[in-house]
């Protein structure tokens, strides 16, 4: 028998944003409790009001660098319903939604060939100094190659569209201000054949990976919970971009379904907890116990009903063939799922590639204004909403985000508490391998902790152990 | 110009170049016509000389002057590009964004703005010399279809002139004294005053910054055709020479 004792690993690693984890462990070893903890605090929430309405979606974009077009859409969105406009023009739909596919193409091609890769190729217990992206180069540099060229696609789309590859301007109130030219359409039609081609690799890859290693995706971090994301209006169908809530139950029954998101201040409220600066959302009539969901990837292969365009359709079908189309629960599928989207997003990058829409010039709608604008969309991460309000000098006055990060905040707690108890348990020793094996459970959320408290702040996280009377015992960091 | 005038032609350098000129002109007159650009920020076409900004400082017979309003003379020789001027209009430039809020990354002036251009042509690539003020000024929306953000004011007074001398209004004027001085509206904000869009005053040419602010344009014009997005700030004025 030894002391209680606290592990604390921080910072958490390969994640955007700064977070720690801590573990406590009783006189047997076992674990008591494990958080995952936010450890920053940025408050753009507040600092946006007095702004002037057609500078936040430039403004609240800088939440992030890796997603910045997420929120610049989801702004922009609320914007268009302030600016009184409920349908884009053609060419306005269409370029934002091919910004949107280049930007969730990007973020998910870095989170699994960059973040997540190192993990699954070299094992989570792998030495600290293997599991990065240029081990990844050196070991298979095809791969490494393939990675960095599917990224380039994707931030190249979003600099076509935006005008930057991060934090662009392209999305204005009503519309956008620019249109695709022929010169780039053909550039970006030259291999998008190629792209599609590497993201069936990039989908068997992780598939392969996720039926071959059965026994431990179906217990890593594994638990039901509810889904929740934004599905196509009229068919159920995946939408990235625009669409109704859906949510769905561990067992595939319905929450909620086809409710205009902008009625989601009825369906979620937002729980505080005193030892995290992340809020933790539930739905409304399921309370705060059972009402937690996640979102992502995962939680949007669960609520679509099908994909329309036909590659990411069959393999989607796969996915959910594996648990006889109820939802899937296990936290590292968040994976497989993941390259499936990247698969959809390249086959509508090439869907509207040929759409002569994007060389229109009727850019901006106009309406009569409204005080007040809710704006969702289906992030990298997963559902994100912007709510604002305008007073009539064009000032904001009011602001709430929840970002897919917070979405998921219950369900990276306890994917943290599951696998500290299934991997540390009992264990003497708490080797950093040990303590890797929970920073792969949040990892698989691709969490962003910048933009989840809207945060200042340095990026990485940290695991830390407490006695049983809560005393700090040990401290763990890591850098990148 | 009258006859006279031109027979008053003479020439003086600058940076060795000659130059012609007339009496009457400036120094800086006499360079924008010869295509040779001395840097400035106060002074603007069409509005009266003022010499406030000090951007346009130059070496004329051994006296640091402000070529917006020194007179040309005649064999005179007039340093403007030089080591030590480029590094103290680079100071001042660097000033200018640490006395106010010069957000660039979210400010729909970005790629329009005259002095995120002069600092660009200044190679003022870090502005860490001197603290920043970070003062702390309210957004002024009142009116209908202009915002005021001085925050990112620099006080060149060009609205001031512009409105005064072009627009026959007085919307603006300074108040305070030192570092404390600054452009305020004449009035309780500016839905309180005459200012009406079409105020020569109110647009975007006149005011070098994102201070004076069209409600509801922001960033209708993309990233790449911004009007420094096509040059170095200057660079009209130089293509005359080639």
């Amino acid at each position: 028998m030894t002391e209680p004792r606290m592990i604390e690993i921080s910072p958490v690693t390969r994640v955007e944003g700064h977070g720690k984890v801590t573990i406590h462990l009783n006189a047997e070893n076992e674990v008591d409790e494990a958080r995952l903890h936010i450890v920053e605090f940025r408050g753009f929430e507040r600092f946006i009001r007095g702004r002037l309405m057609w500078e936040v979606p430039v403004i609240v974009q800088r939440l992030c660098g890796i997603c910045p077009v997420s929120h610049h859409l989801a702004a922009a969105k609320a914007m268009d319903m302030i600016a009184g406009v409920d349908q884009l023009t053609p060419t306005g739909e269409k370029m934002r939604r091919l910004m949107h596919y280049g930007q969730v193409m990007q973020s998910h091609v870095l989170h699994f060939f960059h973040l997540a890769a190192p993990d699954l190729l070299f094992g989570f217990g792998a030495p600290a100094e293997k599991r990065n992206i240029f081990e990844v180069l050196k070991e298979q540099p095809e791969l490494g190659k393939r990675a960095v060229l599917m990224r380039k696609y994707g931030q190249e789309i979003i600099e076509a569209t935006a005008g930057k590859k991060v934090h662009g301007t392209g999305a204005i109130p009503g519309g956008i201000n620019r249109n695709l030219p022929l010169e780039r359409r053909d550039h970006f039609l030259s291999n998008v054949d190629e792209m599609i081609e590497w993201c069936l690799d990039a989908v068997k890859l992780a598939r392969d990976y996720t039926l071959e290693n059965e026994d431990l995706v179906s217990e890593f971090g594994s638990f039901p919970s509810n889904y929740m994301s934004i599905v196509r209006e009229s068919d159920g169908a995946l939408d990235l971009y625009h669409g109704s809530l859906r949510a769905l139950s561990s067992t595939g029954d319905k929450i909620f379904d086809q409710v205009p998101y902008t009625k989601y201040h009825e369906l979620i409220v937002e729980d505080v907890r005193s030892w995290s600066y992340m809020k933790f959302p539930f739905i409304k009539e399921l309370g705060p116990d059972v009402g937690w969901y996640r979102v992502g990837p995962l939680a949007r292969m669960n609520t679509a009903s099908f994909i329309d365009t036909p590659l990411a359709d069959a393999a989607h079908k796969e996915l959910r063939a594996v648990t006889s189309g109820t939802p899937n629960n296990s936290t590292l599928a968040n994976h497989w799922a993941r390259m499936i989207e990247v698969l959809h997003c390249v086959e509508k990058i090439r869907e509207l590639l040929h759409d002569p829409d994007l060389q229109g010039t009727d850019l901006i709608a106009k309406g009569d204004r409204r005080e007040e604008g809710i704006g969702v969309i289906e992030a990298p991460r997963g559902n994100l909403i912007h709510h604002y309000k305008v007073d009539e000098n064009d000032q904001v006055t009011y602001c709430n985000l929840i970002v897919s990060t917070t979405h998921n905040n219950e369900g990276m707690n306890r994917a943290v508490k599951d696998v500290a108890i299934k991997h540390l348990s009992g264990k003497e020793q708490i080797t950093e391998g040990l303590l890797n094996h929970v920073e792969v459970a949040v990892r698989a959320y691709d969490p962003c902790l910048s933009c989840a408290t809207h945060a200042l702040g340095q990026m990485p996280l940290q695991v830390e152990l407490f006695n049983a009377e809560g005393g700090l015992v040990d401290r763990r960091s890591q850098c990148i | 110009m009258s006859g006279t005038e031109k027979e008053t032609g003479f020439t003086f350098t600058i940076d060795g170049v000659e130059i012609k000129a007339h009496a009457g002109q400036t120094v800086m007159e006499a360079a924008d016509a010869a295509g040779v650009y001395i840097p400035r920020l106060c002074d603007h076409e069409g509005l009266r000389h003022q010499g406030s900004c000090r951007v346009c400082t130059v070496k004329a017979g051994g006296r640091s002057v402000a070529a917006c309003t020194q007179p040309a003379a005649p064999g005179q020789a007039v340093e403007n590009e030089t080591p030590h001027l480029t590094k103290m209009r680079r100071d001042l430039v660097e000033m200018l964004f640490h006395e106010g809020n010069h957000l660039c990354p979210i400010c729909e002036a970005s790629g329009n703005c005259e002095l995120q251009a002069m600092a660009y042509r200044l190679d003022m690539t870090e502005a860490t010399k001197f603290p920043y003020l970070e003062p702390c000024r309210a957004l002024d929306a009142s009116h209908p279809d202009i915002a005021l953000d001085t925050n990112r004011c620099i006080s060149c007074g060009r609205c001031i002139r512009a409105s005064q001398d072009v627009d026959g209004k007085g919307v603006f004027g300074y108040v305070g004294r030192g570092i404390h001085r600054r452009v305020a509206v004449n009035g309780e904000n500016l839905a309180d005053t005459d200012a009406q869009v079409s105020d020569h005053a109110m647009s975007s040419e006149v005011c070098p910054v994102g201070c004076i602010i069209r409600k509801r344009v922001g960033f209708a014009v993309p990233i790449g055709e911004r009007e420094f997005d096509k040059g170095l700030i200057g660079h009209e004025i130089e293509e005359k020479r080639k």
